[in-house]
């Protein structure tokens, strides 16, 4: 992977320099939207696998190891025949809402692409209000597997999408506390801002204790978010089957499923931003030497980096926690999360106000 | 496209306000076979469980009737198939007491020491299983990493890895396996290293100890009066192990204890199983160095005849009382026979100990009951 610096900037001026501004908009608009589905489609198989493998290798076993060398086109093999598989619609399901959820779903992930800063200077909207647009977009998946429960006709389907909307909801606000707190550091909402805010040291690292502590329930809160284990109720398959997708099938079931993973990428690719810089490389106060030989790393390596770190660590917590119940998984967010969560921004709105950070 | 009233009309097909029943089953990931449960909720509340039976009745007591004593000793193997080989041992207990058989002291070491082994290649799998209920994954392969080295113990000196058939009334069906001592020590080691990883994925887990205490809690009094046998009872405190009030085979020369624990919740009812495992290793160490030459199957009539009257004979197999009941008119074949498996009492309990919990703590009281679905219907 290389340093993706100056191509976008390229781009628009050849752009400018054939087509009038309007002309090269459109041709803009194409371009991204070709990128962000050939993103989404690669970023399925890899994290598919990465899955496999991740837990295959905890679980003491070896995982896709037949399909392509090391098992690398497994994914390629499990989507063409879920594309192939007859997309099932239940008789007495709500066909209209039934067939529109799962695109719902993508399109949420697809929005939240946007204001993501993958490299030095490639961003597809950099957007003023960056951190909030987020936040407001991410809550739109709720209403995707609401729908997807409700129109199924199937009771299993209706108490995934029912716990799933009560869990989603709740850990909104946990999630939503945690960002606050990196942008009451920052002092802005804009994405380029906080990356450029992390220059001389990452927010875990400059913010104290509430930078910590808000990384933690970041953590926490998103994979809650995202449905995973251990707080994946809303699948829960020894309860519910599958929960809120159970009447799916085919491709459409694989748009839920790949709608989790490229959430996944999304929520750790913003937690990288927020707390360890994003594509910033990682720079120790005067060291020259180091500073620089970390600097020759591409930027767009460093943010790939560190989101696969957290996902990592996401699917880590997935292999080996058992599944918590409803009324705990409600207790721990408005018991405990919260109260810390609004404790931790008044800590570090004082710590703000009192310079204390460096 | 969309009409309203047709679709309430369907999701509240039942009268009461609030209510919503739920087949969990015959095919659902948690049950385990072809357990069908028709849950009453009220939201995520449980109101009632009522269980289906049926789904897999082979009426193996019927069948019984006509295969002869030597015979019959291998269908039970077919009831809960994770104690194959305890089941046989009771029916072939049976037969001999019957027809006073001596049995060579080999054969009953031998056949203490594959009932241990059963009985930890059974909790290891359900300790698997209800772990995976509980929605953790990876301590299924853990378990099955050691359930591996007991089925490839079982598959050299018995040639199957789940369905014995190793016991013939009067010993054994061949002699052991050469390799069976090294084998079995080996496996002891790797167990009793492996262990600790158990404790550390799951029993200290803070999810999973919150998910078991105190769900599902069975009084001792419950207990007795629904017929629970086995770590169900035993995790209420009820003291009812057979090998301890009536000793078979050579269980009364053996130094083991009864684990018993008070709290009668899920977690009990986990601990009870996890520690006796490490009981059972404990019996497995006393015997295998001590097993004694000599035959291993005594002196039999080629055509066994029981004699007239009743006969019954238990043993505990690793989900309890296993009972065996023989009406004998004189013949070959059993006149009547009955079965006492120790599931069915314990499945008729999980309404009385779900009523009121959410569904998730259906899922840690079914997968603490340790049901085996052929075990329940035969």
């Amino acid at each position: 992977m290389f340093s993706l610096e100056g191509i976008t900037t390229n781009v628009q001026d050849w752009l400018l320099m054939k087509f009038n501004p309007t002309m090269a908009l459109a041709i803009e608009c194409v371009i991204v939207i070709l990128l962000s589905i050939s993103l989404f489609a690669i970023l399925g198989l890899v994290l598919v696998l990465m899955e496999r493998k991740v837990a295959a290798h905890i679980q003491i076993r070896l995982g896709p190891n037949r399909v392509g060398p090391g098992g690398m086109f497994q994914t390629v093999a499990d989507t063409l025949k879920l594309i192939m598989k007859e997309g099932l619609t239940p008789d007495k399901a709500d066909k209209f809402l039934f067939n529109l959820a799962p695109f719902v779903v993508m399109m949420v992930g697809m929005l939240l692409l946007a204001p993501i800063a993958f490299a030095k200077n490639f961003q597809i909207w950099d957007i003023n209000i960056g951190v909030l647009y987020i936040s407001s977009v991410s809550s739109l998946s709720v209403i995707g597997i609401l729908m997807a429960g409700w129109a199924s006709n199937n009771k299993y389907s209706l108490l995934g999408a029912m716990r799933s909307g009560a869990q989603i909801v709740s850990y909104e606000l946990s999630a939503g506390f945690a960002v606050l707190t990196i942008v009451v550091l920052t002092g802005s909402l804009q994405i380029s801002e906080i990356i450029n805010a992390q220059q001389n040291g990452w927010w875990i690292f400059k913010g104290h204790i509430p930078a910590v502590i808000a990384f933690v329930l970041y953590i926490i809160a998103v994979t809650a978010e995202t449905n995973r284990a251990p707080f994946d109720l809303a699948e829960a398959e020894s309860e519910l089957t599958a929960g809120f997708h159970t009447e799916y099938s085919g491709m459409r079931f694989a748009l839920f499923f790949l709608a989790e993973y490229i959430n996944i990428f999304i929520v750790c690719a913003i937690g990288a931003t927020l707390f360890f810089g994003g594509w910033m490389p990682l720079h120790i106060g005067n060291w020259e030497a180091f500073n620089h030989l970390m600097d020759y790393i591409p930027s767009s390596v460093w943010f790939m980096g560190k989101t696969f770190f957290l996902i990592f660590l996401i699917m880590w917590f997935r292999w080996t926690f058992p599944r918590l119940r409803v009324d705990q998984l409600l207790n721990l967010e408005w018991k405990y999360l919260l109260p810390i969560s609004l404790f931790n921004l008044l800590l570090v709105a004082v710590i703000t106000i009192l310079g204390w950070h460096f | 496209m969309y009409n309203q009233t047709e679709i309430i009309k369907d999701t509240s097909e039942l009268g009461a306000d609030g209510e919503l029943v739920i087949n969990m089953g015959p095919q659902h990931p948690a049950t385990h076979g072809v357990l069908h449960l028709v849950v009453t909720l009220n939201g995520e509340t449980i109101k009632k469980i009522e269980p289906h039976l049926g789904y897999i009745h082979r009426s193996i007591e019927k069948m019984c009737e006509s295969l002869t004593y030597r015979q019959f000793i291998y269908v039970t193997s077919r009831m809960d198939y994770l104690s194959s080989h305890i089941n046989n041992l009771g029916c072939a207990l049976l037969v001999e007491k019957g027809m006073q058989i001596e049995v060579p002291d080999r054969a009953k070491y031998v056949r203490v020491i594959l009932s241990e082994l059963t009985r930890i290649a059974s909790h290891e799998l359900w300790l698997g299983a209800m772990a995976m209920d509980l929605g953790a994954f990876t301590p299924f392969f853990y378990a099955f990493r050691e359930r591996e080295m007991i089925t490839d113990i079982m598959e050299d000196t018995c040639g199957a890895r789940l369905t014995m058939n190793y016991i013939v009334p009067g010993g054994l069906m061949y002699d052991l396996h050469p390799d069976f001592q090294k084998k079995v020590k080996a496996f002891i080691t790797q167990f009793k290293s492996k262990v600790t990883e158990y404790e550390d994925l799951v029993t200290n887990n803070v999810i999973f100890q919150s998910r078991t205490k105190g769900v599902g809690i069975l009084s001792a009094e419950d207990a007795i009066s629904y017929g629970c046998t086995g770590p169900v009872a035993r995790a209420s405190g009820v003291s009812c192990d057979i090998r301890k009030i009536y000793p078979y085979e050579v269980y009364d020369k053996v130094q083991f204890d009864e684990v018993l624990e008070t709290a009668g919740d899920s977690f009990a009812r986990y601990m009870v199983r996890v520690k006796e495992m490490n009981q059972s290793i404990r019996i497995i160490e006393q015997l295998i160095d001590n097993i004694p030459e000599g035959d291993f199957v005594g002196k039999t009539k080629n055509v066994l005849k029981l004699p007239k009257g009743e006969f019954y004979t238990r043993v505990e197999t690793a989900r309890g009382e296993f009972g065996v009941y023989v009406v004998s008119e004189g013949g070959t074949t059993p006149h009547r026979i009955k079965f006492r498996s120790p599931g069915f009492s314990n499945l008729s309990v999980l309404n009385h100990i779900s009523v009121g919990s959410k569904i998730g703590d259906l899922m840690a009281s079914m997968g603490t009951l340790d049901l085996v679905i052929p075990d329940i219907d035969r």
